[in-house]
């Protein structure tokens, strides 16, 4: 489903990603580890086309589509979706009258009728419960306001109204208690399908206990240096990541 | 991947989208202004002795004025010398029935989107289309009739309800009130009058529709609304130029008076010519708005919508006479380009247990100057008098300016005044977040905008809230930076 292949990419002259390579098919959730700076946040930029993130070399592809060509809002429409790490505020902009411009968009540009307001908000009902999406949240302004753990959440509202075919999580476990990362992780459990798939971007392996990985990818200084299932999360909890950084050099 | 500074402003640099010159032949003064201009433009207009010599009584007064100076921009020359004074289409002055019009006037206002034709003008608006100077139809003035309503242009009143007109011309806005309404008493062409008798409400929204056509023409409308005892009317205004090098003066005087338990709504949506984009030409609006709350209970609500002219001047205020009565002020005002808006309002709290509201929305985009002024008065006899006010600013880039001037004075320790002010900057980084969501940068920009905007938004009549997001939508895009 995505391709990513021999990616390079960085801002400002100063190249970050080198060389990565990632394959994710549908069904698979996809957990990126590793040490600060080593580009995973970068990597969720550049997916989503962050402006400022150049694109040296490389390609990556969704469904066969060049992604790297498109606009940001072309990748949503195509179904990226970044949950991001510090979601914005937008004081003014409700967050249902958000979401309803972003869906009826999306479904505009695949050519579906846009949702009527009935048929909008009933569907959000059923993700709001599926979620534990506060409601008194639904109709506040887009994050204004909103707790730290209150953002995250609604980033996985959104993630469950869009229904993207690719879910970046980009340190969406940052911040969080024990109980809002339960939340959490059972809202993106219940999201999982065989029909899409995430990249879960995390320090630490306490959200993959919950969120149970098919791969566990290290990324250092811009590459995927080593590669294993969950258990490889559970090494690097106990060891750190200086072995694999050694590992690596070799 | 499309970068969204020079896509916003690419658009922002669109064409002013009601920049068309009618050509129809005009009955033009030459440009100048002396006593002979306003026995020329009274005589025109065939109006009785007494208005001749309140308007030579304002012209007195202007030539001893001065351009104001406190403004937080340079005021630009003007020579009043250079401005034609009266403008007309070549026409019959009075018209019977739409037939009688020049089709290309009313393909103008087609263009314009105004309901003008009757049939098609059930929507429930009743439009009086100011063009140039004269009033060119009013539409629906017979049902309004029936009710004892009158909608008819300034001229008309004149002639028609001379008592009515005598009684309250320049009663809330003197004729020597600033230079602009003094110029504006002097040479006043045309404009809208509405009377609402007691115990009526107009069943439907009043609309006049201004819009600036021939070359150096200053356009000095002057509206008068009474609405009685127990009555109620909502007006709206809405105004357009087309594209000129030169600025034209547009200098409007509007006069409202609120008796016992009356209730005036008066809604505008001004997007007048703002000039270029190294700033030539466009309109410079100065405008003297003001309404007098004279009996007790009565209520004036002021809400504008301000994206057009190269300068807006102008303060909607209301004089809160009566006991209980009540003073709304809700504003949206643009500056993006070279545009200047000085804008606000003043609410003079002289009755007891008076209260005022002030709702001021600024947005100010790529070398665009926004000033908030405002004044909150209470009077020694104003017990218990309330005022809210909040101010907020949005930046769109880093050339622009935001500035908020507001003044209060008391003489009455009962009063109670909050003052609340904002300061925010769309960022690239909210666009982006939009962006990612699936909603274009054009899209992002009108959401949070309207987001913005939207508690002034929602006082505006529906059809014209619809206008109004459009127009905010359109003149904002291509500015964030």
């Amino acid at each position: 489903m995505l391709s990513i292949k021999d990616l390079h990419a960085g801002v400002e002259e100063k190249e970050i990603l080198k060389g990565l390579n990632l394959e994710v098919k549908p069904g698979e959730v996809h957990a990126i580890m590793g040490p600060n700076g080593a580009g995973k946040s970068s990597l969720a930029s550049v997916l989503s086309g962050r402006p400022n993130y150049e694109v040296t070399s490389g390609t990556v592809t969704l469904d066969g589509k060049d992604l790297l060509d498109m606009s940001p809002e072309d990748r949503a429409r195509e179904g990226v979706f970044l949950a991001f790490q510090y979601p914005i505020e937008i004081p003014g902009v409700s967050n249902i009258n958000f979401l309803k411009t972003a869906l009826n968009e999306i479904r505009t540009y695949r050519g579906e009728p846009a949702l009527t307001a009935k048929e909008f908000l009933a569907l959000s009902k059923e993700k709001q419960k599926l979620v534990e999406f506060d409601a008194k949240l639904v109709n506040r302004s887009l994050n204004e306001g909103f707790s730290g753990g209150e953002k995250k959440r609604n980033e996985i509202f959104q993630l469950a109204m869009l229904d993207p075919k690719i879910a970046i999580l980009d340190e969406t476990d940052s911040g969080l208690d024990i109980d809002a990362l339960r939340i959490v992780s059972r809202g993106v459990n219940k999201l999982r399908s065989e029909r899409n798939a995430f990249i879960i971007i995390t320090h630490y392996q306490r959200l993959l206990d919950y969120i149970v990985p098919d791969f566990v990818h290290v990324l250092s200084d811009g590459k995927i240096v080593k590669t294993g299932d969950k258990s490889l999360a559970l090494e690097l909890e106990e060891k750190g990541y200086d072995w694999i950084k050694a590992e690596a050099q070799q | 991947m499309e970068n969204s500074t020079e896509f916003l402003e690419e658009i922002a640099g669109k064409a002013y989208e009601h920049g068309f010159v009618t050509d129809i032949e005009m009955d033009i003064l030459p440009p100048g202004l002396n006593e002979e201009t306003i026995h020329f433009i009274s005589k025109k207009k065939n109006e009785p002795e007494w208005l001749l010599e309140w308007r030579l009584k304002a012209f007195r007064a202007f030539q001893k004025m001065e351009l104001p100076t406190w403004q937080n921009f340079k005021m630009p020359e003007m020579d009043f010398q250079s401005i034609s004074y009266y403008a007309a289409p070549k026409q019959k002055a009075k018209y019977e029935s739409l037939d009688q019009v020049d089709p290309e006037l009313l393909e103008t206002f087609k263009k314009l989107g105004i309901p003008l034709n009757e049939q098609k003008a059930l929507a429930g608006v009743a439009v009086d289309a100011v063009f140039d100077s004269v009033s060119v139809a009013t539409t629906y003035k017979e049902e309004l009739k029936k009710l004892g309503i009158i909608f008819c242009s300034f001229g008309e009143a004149v002639q028609e309800h001379p008592e009515l007109v005598r009684k309250y011309l320049g009663s809330v806005v003197p004729h020597s009130d600033n230079i602009f309404a003094a110029l504006n008493a002097a040479v006043f062409s045309d404009g809208s009058f509405v009377y609402i008798p007691k115990g009526v409400r107009s069943p439907m929204e009043l609309s006049t529709y201004f819009r600036i056509n021939a070359a150096n023409t200053g356009q000095f409308e002057r509206t008068l609304i009474i609405a009685d005892d127990d009555a109620y009317v909502s007006y709206l205004e809405g105004c357009t130029a087309p594209m000129r090098d030169e600025n034209q003066l547009h200098a409007a005087v509007v006069e409202i008076v609120a008796l016992e338990n009356a209730e005036v709504k008066y809604s505008t949506v001004q997007n007048w010519y703002p000039g270029d984009q190294d700033g030539k030409g466009g309109v410079y609006n100065f405008v003297t708005k003001r309404g007098i709350c004279k009996g007790a209970n009565a209520h004036i609500s002021w809400t504008q919508v301000e994206t057009g002219s190269a300068i807006t001047w102008k303060y909607p205020s209301v004089i809160l006479q009566g006991d209980n009565s009540y003073g709304e002020f809700y504003s949206v005002a643009v500056a993006k380009g070279k545009q200047i808006a000085d804008t606000g309002t003043k609410m003079h709290h002289i009755g007891a247990n008076t209260r005022s509201r002030i709702i001021s929305k600024g947005i100010s985009a790529g070398n665009g100057q926004n000033s908030y002024r405002g004044l909150v008065q209470i009077g020694a006899k104003a017990n218990n008098a309330r005022n809210f006010t909040q101010c907020d600013s949005m930046l769109i880039g880093d050339r622009c300016g935001a500035h908020t001037f507001p003044y209060i004075e008391s003489k009455n320790n009962t009063a109670t005044l909050e003052h609340e002010a904002t300061t925010s900057k769309i960022g690239e980084d909210q666009i982006f977040y939009l962006n990612a969501r699936g909603i274009d940068t054009e899209k992002a920009v009108e959401l949070i905008v309207n987001g913005f905007a939207k508690e002034v938004l929602n006082k505006l009549p529906m059809e014209f809230a619809v206008e109004a997001q459009k127009l905010l939508a359109i003149s904002l895009e291509g500015s964030v930076g």
